[in-house]
């Protein structure tokens, strides 16, 4: 079946414009992500009182909530696949797995947070738990945009507004998608994993 | 890899196509392969989880879950972003900031950690 979208209009490069612009966003997003993980990097083992990571890092919970992202990326490019084959039940049921999964992660940043300051770290703490909440707060706050763009998505497609014509739509949804999810792979090694 | 990508329909490094151009969209693996990139995502994670908990290999465990981490990264950005399958040119725009990014994080690491009394003394 011959698709409508798939003729954007003439670019120097060639390529859609706006899956370029979203890559270039995407850049400057890891410049962004990349100073955050400096700053924390460069004060990692500066805090001159507690609490001390090693106190209150819970690998296990945090492993899980790891393990729930990156079940959700797979769900997304499940999503992608189900739109580019004009599979509209599918669409809607990974569009919606990757959401669901999306609140969840946020749910156990939620608990961890919350956590932290019953056990005395706030953002005013010391230095590990500005940069720590800075970092991950900033994370969270790009995976709330996801979550509210899926959802916006999901909902298009269930009103019969998103088919295989407008899959560049999901597939733009899913970079931004998948980049907070590498941005989290970083974090979870350098922040959790690594002593 | 060879398996993997032996699994993508009409794709090529190099080659744009746009999205969703056919039943499978060409240049875009299938949903097995993102299935494969998903299973080895999660073992990747379960092994870097395991590492932590061995205490025997503390030595080794900076640089193993540096190369883990860089695979889970590599795997993502390349299967399920589709750098190894649409235009080299999303691919530069993506490596060249985060090659920067990556540079100001180690930069910053020898300046802070590694010289002595770092940038402490800079200012004073």
């Amino acid at each position: 079946m011959e698709m409508e979208s798939v003729h954007h209009p003439p670019t120097a490069t060639g390529l859609d414009s706006r899956k370029l612009g979203f890559w270039t966003f995407i850049g400057s997003e890891t410049l962004f992500f990349g100073s955050l993980i400096s700053t924390y990097m460069v004060y990692k083992g500066a805090s001159v009182s507690g609490p001390y990571p090693h106190e209150v890092l819970n690998i296990p919970v945090t492993s899980v909530s790891t393990f729930v992202l990156l079940t959700s990326s797979l769900a997304m490019v499940l999503a992608l696949n189900a739109v580019q084959q004009g599979n509209r039940r599918g669409a809607l049921t990974w569009l919606l797995a990757t959401a669901i999964c999306g609140l969840i992660f946020l749910g156990f940043q939620a608990y961890e947070f919350t956590a932290f300051v019953h056990e005395g770290l706030t953002i005013k703490a010391n230095v590990f738990g500005s940069s720590f909440f800075v970092l991950t707060g900033f994370h969270g706050a790009h995976v709330s945009v996801g979550v509210i763009w899926l959802l916006t998505l999901w909902i298009l497609t269930l009103r019969g507004k998103i088919g295989k014509a407008d899959a560049l739509n999901v597939e733009i949804a899913g970079l931004y998608w998948h980049f907070v999810d590498i941005v989290w792979i970083v974090i979870f090694t350098l922040v959790y994993l690594i002593p | 890899m060879s398996g993997i990508t032996g699994q993508v329909e009409g794709g090529g490094a190099g080659v744009n196509r746009p999205a969703g151009a056919g039943s499978e969209a060409p240049g875009h693996p299938t949903w097995r392969t993102y299935v494969v990139i998903g299973t080895i995502l999660t073992v990747i994670t379960a092994a870097e989880v395991a590492l932590f908990y061995i205490p025997a290999l503390r030595g080794v465990l900076v640089p193993t879950l540096l190369v883990l981490s860089s695979t889970k990264f590599a795997l993502v950005a390349m299967f399920y972003m589709h750098l190894r399958f649409d235009s080299r040119i999303f691919s530069g725009v993506f490596v060249v900031p985060l090659a920067l990014a990556v540079l100001v994080v180690i930069a910053l690491i020898i300046l802070f950690h590694v010289v002595p009394h770092g940038m402490g003394q800079i200012g004073s």
